[in-house]
């Protein structure tokens, strides 16, 4: 009935969007090798959406929100799940277009179901950033979100960067027809060693629920937060020109590794259930001013386009 | 003459700012082109999604021309001044004229203006409209710096006469202004050009676009009601949602779908506001009002006349409402068990930091709803107990998930909690009344906590100092309080607000929230401060009872003939009193009385007073004023016959304090000096 090809897996439903944002002229990117709370947060997107220079990224990026954890028995709720990323700047004028390729590339028939744009402000406190965009809806269910960066660690964002979101895990169950996130067939069904995504994954969203929610050392947890925030300021109060090579180095990559662990660990803190309402604000302060000092030290960089 | 069609098109608008921006579009363009010179027959303005439009009819072709005199320098003047006079008109001195002013001669600047074709002036209108258009929030995109609400693809602009079209030339940012669109984003993609605006609508229409909002709302309006009346159910009016959804499609197709028979069990409430705030669908009532269908709206019409997309929103529904579901039945197993648990819970939850946690604030409601109880003719104990619970649904999980449905989903809680029907309704009626027009609640119970939660609620924020200031009010301590004012007054309750408020600025407040309710009551503003100056002007029931009579008593002709004597009485008194340094208020003696007319009027008083006295003792102040208004004729008589500042030293004291006389009877009923006029 349909003239669309429809992937029967979910690592089908990421190999087309790795080849389709490849072919459109994409860096296919890795994740990044630390936890982080979504795919923003790879300095591919937070990092690279500053400066002058142009940039198109698309990547996985497995995501961490240990509140969100439910020990493997929500349809749809996990602690661990994953995002795909993708970042143009200058964002491209047929961005929308592309994007919309895109939902074709992985079985959705433009020609049978009801794409909508609906109003979505995208802000993150943590990072000091905000755009403007839509939550896409597909049949009425949102399947990404779309921003055009406006600012970033307090920088405006010249040119705008275009981003877009998939929520990996809900667009697949939904092309693929799968109620429970765990029946999810992970590699090809038809194979002879079949995996669905609960035999990948439903023992480690009981071991990280219970972790997150009953276990993590909330005294080891709270050092971690400062000591991260005391290296990432270390970092960045170094001398820009390296004593060693005598080169100029600023050291805004290791800088926002401090950033990013500081946020997961807040994170872990915030489902320990032991960050009251008013701390909350002034930890997200303290990983925002993190964020606004890592931003400012790449601005000066090279690969923001600053002149070596 | 011409006429002109704009369209600005984009990528998709906010819903919510759609019609705001048409607005701003057709004013800014219309006022900057009659600025300008160009005066036209009529504008209207449309938004989709996707596109901005304007169609302004018979402008004129250019404008027309004029000439500008100016005033410059007095041609004795400074050299300076002349060079500056030329360069702002952009002339030479030969060109200028010199005339005889009343100050000698002085330079003029006659410049002819001649008239600028339309679309000159509708290139520079439209390029400022476009760069300084009020979008609540903008942004920019790619490497340009044009701030549009999402980016703005291309603009039309085309002026049109006597069936030719001329495309307006006119560059923004790279766009180039053109006589050709887009219609609908999938069903009709390709370019279209258009040749004005029947044109254009007309081939809009055809690529599945509706220019109209108004028109996209009545689409869903009719389609949904007629799809449901057809099954014999009903769509819940939700004009809200109507609008919203008619700003997220050009091309509205209704769609009706089933709810799942595992959730029919839901509370209405719930079903309706996951429904709205999770999926933007409509939901559809049988006849004995339970929800149990929905209709949604796509934006597009599809070979399987949408029946994958209805599939889709039923299953996205589905996992919304087994959420709900989920919340609904754990909330089920507390409330049957131990729904006071939920209160304890509270003690978490900080209410504000320095008023302490909502299970402390829910303490203090409950004291003052035990003392209030017994006035309003509630139960002490149930009063408490409701007090209690009412806010026990906080720690629900179904509020937590949809705050707005805090008090509805208590009242399920309460009585699933076998609390009783009227414990369980003060849940949801505590909150009541939620703005002007919302119901008071009437129930003793409700009203008690009602009134507790309210005052509570303002003596803990006044006692830190947050008090409402200019427009900003973040803890509706305003409604707070007219919501105490309604409770009282429309349950005729009696007592004095100072029963249970110490702070006086708090019940100044109260007071200054009373005038605004009396006076949008037409009750006069120097009334309510003549009843306000009263005692026991904390009492709100006896204060409006007072403020009404009196508002009456001035309409009357005797009324208002009585306050002019009482200030007369009041004002001679007065002088009286601080030329000689003393209080005339001994009791005037009859038999000092010369006249009859000054007879008459002791007479008056003595009957009069005979009557205030216990008619004020029985607070019907409609007779007491009556009693007041005899006073009128013999007042006035005696003012006309009788010199106040007799010679004689005793008749004047006697006299005096005769005026003192009245104006106590007469202030005894309300403050007549603050009357106006």
């Amino acid at each position: 009935m349909s003239k669309i090809d429809r992937p029967t897996s979910f690592q089908e439903i990421i190999l087309r969007l790795q080849s389709y944002w490849g072919e459109k002229g994409c860096a296919v990117l890795q994740p990044y090798d630390m936890e982080v709370g979504a795919g923003t947060f790879h300095p591919a997107t937070t990092l690279r959406a500053l400066g002058s220079k142009p940039w198109a990224a698309a990547y996985v990026q497995p995501s961490r929100r240990p509140t969100d954890g439910r020990y493997g028995e929500n349809p749809n709720r996990l602690q661990h799940y994953y995002q795909y990323q993708v970042l143009i700047k200058p964002s491209p004028p047929d961005l929308q277009a592309l994007y919309l390729g895109s939902l074709e590339a992985i079985g959705i028939d433009m020609e049978l179901h009801d794409i909508r744009f609906v109003e979505d402000d995208w802000e993150s406190p943590t990072l000091g950033a905000w755009g403007l965009g839509w939550e896409v809806w597909c049949d009425g269910m949102e399947v990404s979100q779309f921003t055009y960066f406006q600012q970033v660690g307090g920088h405006d964002c010249k040119p705008v960067s275009g981003e877009l979101t998939y929520g990996l895990e809900r667009l697949a169950m939904y092309v693929l027809g799968i109620d429970h996130v765990m029946d999810m067939p992970y590699n090809d069904p038809q194979t002879p060693i079949a995996l669905t995504y609960g035999d990948v994954f439903r023992q480690t969203e009981q071991e990280y629920s219970r972790w997150n929610f009953d276990v993590a050392d909330t005294d080891t947890l709270f050092k971690h937060f400062e000591d991260a925030e005391a290296e990432c300021h270390r970092i960045l109060d170094a001398e820009d020109v390296d004593p060693k090579t005598g080169q100029r180095i600023v050291m805004a990559h290791p800088a926002y590794d401090q950033c990013i662990k500081a946020s997961h660990v807040f994170n872990l803190l915030d489902a320990r259930g032991v960050i009251s309402v008013t701390e909350r604000q002034a930890y997200i302060g303290r990983v925002r001013a993190l964020a606004k000092a890592c931003a400012d030290a790449f601005v000066t960089t090279e690969a923001a386009g600053a002149a070596a | 003459m011409p006429d002109l069609l704009i369209e600005l098109f984009s990528e998709e608008i906010p819903a919510r700012m759609q019609a705001r921006a048409a607005e701003d579009l057709k004013r800014l363009v219309t006022d900057g082109l009659v600025e300008a010179g160009l005066t036209y027959g009529g504008a209207e303005a449309f938004a989709t999604p996707r596109r901005l439009v304007l169609a302004i009819e018979d402008l004129l072709g250019e404008s027309p021309a004029v000439k500008e005199e100016r005033k410059g320098p007095r041609t004795d003047a400074p050299e300076k001044a002349l060079e500056g006079f030329l360069r702002s008109t952009g002339l030479t001195k030969d060109q200028l004229e010199a005339r005889d002013d009343k100050k000698g001669q002085v330079w003029f600047a006659v410049i002819d203006k001649p008239g600028r074709p339309a679309a000159e002036i509708i290139a520079e209108v439209v390029e400022k409209t476009i760069r300084n258009f009020p979008w609540p929030k903008s942004m920019r995109w790619g490497s340009g710096t044009l701030r549009w609400v999402r980016p703005l693809h291309s603009i039309v602009c085309v002026l049109s006469d006597n069936g030719e079209a001329n495309v307006v030339p006119l560059q923004i940012d790279g766009i180039t202004a053109a006589d050709t669109t887009n219609g609908h984003r999938f069903m009709a993609p390709e370019a279209i050009k258009v040749a004005g605006f029947d044109d254009y609508a007309a081939k809009l229409k055809r690529a599945q676009v509706v220019l109209s909002a108004a028109e996209r709302a009545d689409r869903i309006w009719n389609d949904a009601t007629q799809m449901a009346f057809a099954q014999g159910l009903e769509v819940v009016e939700d004009k809200g949602l109507l609008a919203e959804v008619s700003g997220l499609v050009e091309w509205p197709v209704v769609l009706m779908g089933s709810i799942d028979d595992a959730f029919l069990n839901l509370p209405p409430e719930v079903l309706q506001t996951s429904m709205k705030e999770h999926q933007k669908f409509f939901s559809v009532k049988d006849k004995s009002g339970r929800i149990v269908k929905f209709v949604t709206v796509a934006n597009r019409e599809t070979a399987d006349h949408g029946a994958t997309i209805l599939a889709g929103n039923q299953k996205v529904l589905s996992a919304r409402l087994s959420d709900a579901k989920f919340f609904w039945e754990n909330d089920l197993r507390v409330a049957q068990t131990n729904i006071e648990s939920w209160t304890d819970a509270l003690s978490n939850v900080t209410f504000h930091k320095k008023l302490g946690s909502q299970a402390d604030r829910i303490g203090s409601v409950e004291t003052l709803a035990r003392e209030i109880a017994p006035i309003v003719g509630a139960d002490v104990d149930a009063a408490e107990k409701a007090a209690r619970v009412a806010k026990a649904d906080l720690s629900s999980e179904m509020v937590y998930e949809f705050p707005e449905l805090q008090g509805v989903m208590g009242e399920y809680y309460a009585r699933e909690a076998a609390l009783g029907d009227d414990v369980a309704a003060v849940a949801r009626e505590h909150y009541q009344p939620l703005g002007p027009s919302d119901d008071v609640p009437t129930a003793p119970l409700s009203v008690a906590v009602a009134l507790a939660d309210k005052i509570d609620t303002l003596i803990g924020f006044w006692a830190i100092d947050e008090k409402p200031t200019g427009s900003k009010d973040p803890f509706a301590l305003r409604r707070a309080a007219l919501g105490v004012i309604r409770l009282v007054l429309e349950s005729d309750h009696r007592f004095g607000l100072k029963t249970f408020v110490s702070d006086d600025d708090l019940i100044g407040f109260f007071h200054d929230r009373l005038k605004v309710f009396l006076r949008d009551r037409g009750i006069r503003h120097d009334v309510i401060d003549a009843s306000l100056a009263m005692p026991n002007s904390d009492d709100l029931t006896l204060l409006v009872k007072r403020a009404e009579a009196l508002q009456y008593f001035l309409s009357t002709d005797d009324g208002e003939n009585l306050t002019q004597g009482f200030k007369r009485a009041f004002n001679i008194l007065k002088q009286a009193e601080d030329k000689d340094g003393v209080e005339y208020s001994f009791g005037p003696d009859p038999k000092l009385a010369e006249t009859d007319e000054e007879k008459a009027l002791f007479a008056a008083l003595d009957e009069a007073e005979a009557k205030i006295s216990p008619a004020m003792e029985a607070e019907e102040f409609a007779a007491a004023m009556s009693a007041m208004a005899t006073l009128r004729a013999p007042i006035d008589a005696f003012f006309e016959a009788v010199q106040v500042n007799a010679e004689s030293e005793i008749l004047r004291r006697n006299r005096l304090n005769l005026l003192h006389r009245i104006s106590a009877a007469c202030q005894s009923v309300a403050d007549l000096t603050k009357i106006e006029g």
